[in-house]
């Protein structure tokens, strides 16, 4: 054994800063969804619902537009109930 | 035009009081005209951390109510003629607040002043949407710990929707404030790094507060560390975050202590 081995840690910790980083970007990326985009998810869908009008009839409340965030991608679904 | 600021986080102990008192101080010390408004009722802490916990006789909620004047509830800093402090009820219900009453006190503060720093109290719940309501801009306090970057998230999205400015449509101006960051272990990765903290927030960074035990000590003595020790490490950051709001243009980096190696070998203390 190495005289000057014994004033070193023998396993230096493993860096857990990636991890935290990781944790919290898939987790915030999920709690995101809807509050802290609001304002720009209310815009869309108003553009959404423009788009439709000039075409078919169709409510306000007939479009649904929703973000799902996952970590890789994220994925905007948009339903629409067309009167038959 | 007077600035409104709310100094907010979600999370409790991360620092907002602690930066409160050493921005007030800061930009007071760099000529500006700033009151330091405590909203946290029933545990109100900024006079203590002012040194101003013996002056109270007033406070946020008696204004409100009509039971005393803006003036009487008012209190001038010993230290800086042009720094006040109006502190919080400690004894009432956080209900007590009315909306009405404190849009009449902003108002009032805004022809007074031309900083007014809203101290919010930790959490989502009524005191700290009543803090944030009439901010022009907000200061989001933020440890490098996974908790305390979660719940500033929150805040954020609370900012963009529970504001005067929200519903008007307008933005809140936001600024993000590191504190208790420790170069040295974020260097050797056992602490999230400024830029981890920012890639995740994405929201302007206003400075950086290096972990320094001046911060206990200054509020210990009951003074704003930028009053207390203004070459420390934690005043110097503080400084330079206050004279960014001021519009200056300055480099961020993470002020460290000047080591002292002389009076570490002598028992001495560092500057």
């Amino acid at each position: 054994m190495n005289f000057f081995g014994l004033f070193k840690r023998s396993d230096p910790l493993p860096a857990t800063a990636p991890v935290a980083r990781e944790r919290l970007q898939v987790l915030l990326a999920h709690e995101r969804g809807s509050p802290r985009n609001s304002s720009k998810m209310v815009a869309l869908k108003e553009d959404i619902i423009d788009a439709i009008a000039r075409h078919m009839l169709v409510k306000p409340e007939a479009v649904k537009v929703k973000i799902d965030r996952r970590a890789e991608v994220s994925i905007l679904r948009i339903a629409v109930d067309i009167p038959a | 035009m007077a600035k409104v600021l709310v100094v907010t986080s979600g999370k409790g102990g991360v620092g907002k009081t602690t930066s409160t008192a050493a921005l007030g101080a800061a930009l007071a010390l760099n000529g500006q005209k700033v009151v330091v408004v405590d909203f946290d009722v029933g545990l109100r802490n900024l006079d203590l951390v002012m040194g101003a916990e013996r002056r109270v006789v007033y406070d946020l909620i008696n204004v409100a109510q009509g039971n005393a004047k803006l003036n009487q509830a008012l209190i001038r800093d010993k230290r800086l003629e042009n720094l006040a402090l109006l502190p919080a009820s400690q004894t009432r219900d956080k209900d007590a607040l009315s909306e009405k009453g404190l849009a009449r006190i902003i108002k009032e503060l805004r022809t007074l002043f031309d900083w007014v720093i809203c101290d919010s109290p930790a959490g989502i719940e009524r005191g700290a949407m009543m803090a944030m309501r009439h901010a022009d801009a907000a200061i989001i306090i933020t440890n490098p710990e996974v908790s305390s970057v979660r719940d500033s998230d929150r805040i954020i999205g609370l900012l963009d929707a529970k504001t005067e400015r929200a519903a008007r449509g307008e933005r809140v101006e936001k600024h993000l404030l590191i504190t208790r960051y420790d170069q040295a272990r974020a260097m050797r990765g056992e602490m999230l790094k400024k830029d981890d903290v920012l890639d995740i927030l994405s929201v302007p960074l206003l400075g950086i507060i290096p972990e320094s035990e001046q911060v206990l000590r200054a509020s210990n003595l009951g003074q704003p560390v930028t009053l207390a020790n203004p070459l420390s490490a934690p005043a110097r950051a503080y400084n330079d975050a206050a004279r960014r709001l001021m519009g200056d243009n300055l480099a961020i980096n993470v002020p460290l202590e000047r080591f002292n190696l002389l009076g570490r070998i002598f028992g001495g203390r560092a500057a």
